[in-house]
């Protein structure tokens, strides 16, 4: 399920879930959804997709590598079946990553890789593996990246996922007021921090995301440029390509300034 | 400022001014190319006449390095032999894959060595050769017909 609603509301898209259940349906055995939109910044209201998703027997599996690094996520509350986030969008390393699953389903899922330290006993012609989490992790582990992993998590969880969110979404309201005050720019994505987080992807008139980007670049601002790894969503979105700007711990409302200020020294450059 | 060795004059000309940029009705070949790493995209026009480039003819969405890239590249290409067009195309991929070593040779090049500081910029290189990978594709099509 990955439709968005069909109305081109600048600045409004969201998931439509008003035909969740011609969508999910019983013939639906996976339902896997992004927690909040690594373009749009919109956070998915998950809870009658959750239940719409186990009513009919289904499994379901969270994308969370916005939303676990950005604001407090607790797996029972949600009701979720599998999650899954990335090191390197939580202050950690890159190449490592968390996936949380039910005992249970996890105990049913056979392993999909083979190697040293995921086997309960091995004979010429059988096998049997080892409980999870050991039986999806064979071979020489990915010890310096989980370990670094393990400290960001620690790092983050002792400032706070609430105090980290509160903070992001008092720079992400700062942002959308400051941005939609430029001439030309477009914000794709909510306009208010309802149900939003601190990604926001937006246009500028003619000037292309990957001029804007090395510009930025050059006044030691990083963005992301392109279609995000979601070339459906931008096409549907009726542009090329758009140029994200995404905000952390620690990032400060001067940051957002220095931000706008190169955006209007670009459109004059390119202009 | 640092950005100015990568965005010529010649280049943000080009681009706010592209040469040739309307499809031509008639073709010897056309193609159609894309960046996958950032969506930009090209359709490409050409004729060859007793073995000389009688026309190039484009369109397309992208950066400015991509437009204006192609943009010089008919400029350069339209009027001369496949050869010595091949020589051009030669030169400029060769000064893509520079890392900055080298200037460009600008009796050969003219406009097109205003890229030079593209390869610096690893991430630019595939804008900048977009449209000439679209030429040479196009150019051996229409010859194979030919």
């Amino acid at each position: 399920m990955a439709t968005t609603s069909s109305a081109h509301r600048c600045g409004s898209e969201s998931l439509d879930l008003s035909n969740i259940d011609s969508i999910i349906t019983t013939k639906t055995k996976i339902v896997a959804l992004t927690h909040q939109s690594n373009v749009l910044g919109t956070i998915v209201p998950l809870e009658d997709l959750v239940k719409r998703t186990h009513d009919v027997g289904a499994v379901f599996i969270l994308d969370a590598c916005q939303s676990v690094p950005h604001m407090p996520v607790n797996v029972a509350d949600l009701d979720i079946d599998f999650l899954a986030f990335s090191g390197h969008k939580a202050v950690g390393p890159t190449g490592v990553g968390v996936l949380w699953g039910r005992a249970n389903l996890l105990e049913e899922l056979p392993p999909f890789l083979f190697g040293g330290s995921m086997i309960e006993s091995v004979t010429m012609t059988e096998a049997t593996w080892a409980p999870a989490p050991r039986k999806f992790e064979p071979g020489v582990p990915n010890m310096a990246q989980i370990v670094g992993l393990g400290v960001a998590l620690k790092y983050l969880t002792k400032i706070g996922m609430g105090a980290i969110h509160k903070h992001e979404i008092e720079l992400t309201k700062y942002a959308l007021d400051a941005m939609s005050g430029i001439d030309s720019l477009r914000i794709l994505g909510p306009l208010n921090t309802d149900m939003r987080g601190g990604a926001v992807s937006f246009t500028l008139g003619e000037i292309h995301p990957h001029d804007l980007g090395q510009f930025l670049d050059d006044a030691g601002i990083a963005v992301r440029t392109g279609h995000h790894c979601a070339w459906p969503l931008t096409r549907k979105m009726g542009v090329a390509a758009t140029t994200r700007a995404s905000f952390y711990l620690y990032n400060t409302t001067e940051d957002i300034d220095q931000l706008c200020e190169s955006i209007l020294a670009a459109q004059k450059y390119f202009g | 400022m640092q950005l100015d060795n990568l965005y010529q004059e010649v280049i943000l000309d080009h681009y706010k001014n592209p040469q040739n940029k309307k499809l031509s009705a008639t073709y010897d070949a056309q193609v159609h190319h894309v960046n996958p790493s950032c969506g930009d995209e090209i359709d490409l026009n050409v004729t060859i006449k007793n073995g000389e480039v009688s026309a190039i003819t484009w369109d397309g969405v992208g950066c400015s390095i991509s437009q204006a890239s192609v943009s010089v590249l008919t400029d350069l290409l339209i009027g001369k032999s496949i050869s010595d067009a091949y020589r051009v195309f030669d030169e400029f991929v060769a000064l893509m894959q520079s890392k900055g070593a080298v200037t460009g040779d600008e009796d050969l090049l003219e406009d097109a060595v205003a890229f030079a500081g593209v390869s610096k910029y690893p991430a630019r290189i595939k804008c900048a050769l977009l449209g000439w990978m679209a030429f040479k594709d196009a150019s051996v099509q229409a010859q194979s017909k030919g």
